[in-house]
């Protein structure tokens, strides 16, 4: 019963969190709130049973639970008025809260919740925490798990975040203009950022950990619909649904990895490629000036799901779109995903160029895949030699244990061979 | 982890077809809304309860095709939802939220969908070297 409970929760806590924060303008009180709803529900559904609206129980609860914490302390005044009203309007027509579960107030209410947990005086691992918490439902538990931390560590996180929100007076509301932009951006990047934690996991000796690729995706499609008007939510949305359709694909039947190319299209998960192409529909038909990071990076994406084959790929495709990509986000990773489309469409030795001009490019001094990438259109080219020790130092430079795995046996093939 | 929700008729007590009611059909589309801004619907399908039936049987050791039985009203599917979920209490609390009422949605069966990861590694081998196209209709597990 407690599980089927939190399971409520989970469900229902995002709409009420935004609420109840919408009223008493402030996420941490608001999540207290809910909370404490929380608590008294597991006291009292495991009697009553779940009743038949459980978010309007649990905001009418949490309601209450605030009118007494305000009088308690006293400090009645205006936002005691609104809820006290507020609290009056449910009581008249308790049907009145159904209906309000799906308009648009809510969805502003969410949007709001949504601006203030990716807000940029937050650290971005609070940031992550505090979203998975507050709009994924996620308990500290749950979120400890999927990043391998302590749980106290999480919790400390998300108390620690709410304090800076309220220290920095940082408001609940929905950004404009300019701003709206820049936020948004921030925005995206948590979802992805917890996208990519699973699903190229920078710790631990599994290469990929689902269920925080779902959280993201969970995420991102609820932000599409809080803001079908914005091309990049489309975009970043596209783009996890084609990456998550090759979870299935990514790994052997020992755990090891399989490349893109190499991986059985088979196993691509349709369902997911369909959404994502439908996602990229979307972005591209609210972006009448061209697209941006997220649904170029989808459009990639979009050429490797359409091709059949891997020998089917449309490469002169995606390294024009590489090439879009590098103009309106220049970065040296941007240039040697480039560079690997481009050693596909034209040749290894083109590629190579465009590799080796990054050679000294002092944010890839550590990254595996630069000497991986290297090793590669070396060993096309014809000089395993240098390919193997290519192979061998970005072995030294990963952080994943399955990936080190891949690249030493690269390494050892061309000794053997 | 995806889970599917079946709906079908309380197998003792079938409740008959109801006529359409455009209030109930507005809450099950409220429903499929919220279930969808939630970020959980992956898919959704109903069955058409007016279409034909036919049932593929073993008969003296083969199957044979045959245009009914007709069905018993009990043993009619309404149509099923695909979600996406973390937990299993997750997809019951999901199916609980759906409205009643249309005759054949008087039970929302709930359960996993096998994923890769719930099979042992040589059954995934032998999957995949038999059918190499449909294992991509393997739904991914948690």
């Amino acid at each position: 019963m407690q599980r089927a409970i939190s399971a409520v929760y989970r469900i229902e806590s995002p709409r009420l969190i935004a609420g109840l924060a919408r009223m008493v303008r402030d996420v941490g009180l608001a999540e207290e709130l809910a909370q404490d709803a929380l608590v008294i529900a597991l006291e009292k559904w495991p009697e009553t049973g779940v009743p038949d609206n459980p978010g309007a129980w649990l905001m009418a609860t949490a309601k209450r639970r605030a009118i007494d914490q305000l009088r308690r302390t006293k400090r009645v005044g205006e936002k005691h008025d609104a809820l006290q009203q507020d609290l009056e309007a449910e009581r008249s027509d308790p049907q009145q809260q159904i209906a309000e579960a799906l308009d648009d107030d809510v969805g502003d209410d969410l949007l709001r919740l949504v601006f203030t947990s990716c807000h940029p005086v937050l650290s971005s691992e609070a940031r992550v925490a505090l979203t998975l918490r507050l709009l994924g439902g996620l308990e500290s538990t749950e979120i400890a798990r999927a990043f391998l931390v302590p749980e106290p560590t999480i919790q400390q996180r998300i108390v620690r975040a709410k304090r800076t929100l309220a220290d920095a007076n940082v408001p609940f509301e929905v950004p404009h203009g300019d701003e709206l932009r820049a936020r948004l951006g921030s925005v995206l990047e948590v979802v992805y950022l917890i996208f990519n934690e699973g699903y190229s996991a920078t710790t631990g000796s599994d290469w990929m950990r689902p269920a925080l690729c779902e959280d993201a995706l969970r995420l991102g499609r609820i932000l599409a619909e809080l803001m079908p008007r914005e091309s990049e939510v489309h975009g970043l949305v596209s783009l996890m649904e084609i990456q998550a359709s090759r979870t299935r694909a990514r790994s052997g039947p020992n755990g090891e990895i399989v490349l893109l190319l190499e991986q059985n299209r088979g196993r691509w998960d349709r369902i997911l490629i369909a959404r994502g192409l439908n996602a990229l529909a979307r972005a591209i038909g609210v972006a009448p000036d061209g697209l941006g990071p997220y649904a170029l990076q989808a459009a990639i994406a979009a050429c490797h799901a359409r091709a059949r084959t891997a020998d089917d790929t449309n490469f002169v495709e995606i390294a024009r779109l590489y090439g879009e990509l590098a103009t309106i986000t220049p970065s040296p990773i941007v240039e040697l995903n480039r560079a690997v489309a481009v050693s596909r469409a034209y040749g290894p030795a083109r590629g190579l160029e465009l590799v080796d001009a990054l050679r000294d490019e002092p944010a890839l001094a550590h990254y595996h895949l630069l000497p991986s990438v290297r090793g590669d259109f070396l060993h096309k080219l014809g000089r395993d030699d240098e390919a193997r020790l290519e192979f061998a130092r970005a072995a030294s430079l990963t952080r994943n244990e399955r990936e080190r795995q891949l690249l030493l046996a690269r390494a050892k093939k061309l000794t053997s061979g | 982890m995806r889970y599917v929700i079946t709906a079908q008729p309380n197998p003792d007590a079938p409740s008959k077809p109801a006529d359409f009611d455009p209030a109930l059909f507005k809450a099950y589309m409220a429903f499929n809304e919220e279930m969808h801004r939630a970020g959980v619907l992956i898919a959704c399908e109903g069955l058409n309860p007016a279409g034909r039936m036919g049932h593929a049987i073993v008969k003296n050791g083969k199957r044979v095709a045959v245009d009914g039985p007709f069905a018993e009203t009990k043993e009619l599917v309404g149509g099923f939802y695909i979600i996406e979920v973390p937990t299993f209490e997750d997809a019951l609390a999901w199916a609980a939220k759906a409205p009643s009422g249309m005759g054949f949605d008087d039970v929302m069966e709930v359960r996993p969908l096998t994923g890769a990861g719930d099979l042992p590694p040589e059954l995934v081998e032998l999957i995949k070297e038999a059918a190499p196209s449909w294992s991509a209709t393997f739904v991914k597990g948690r």
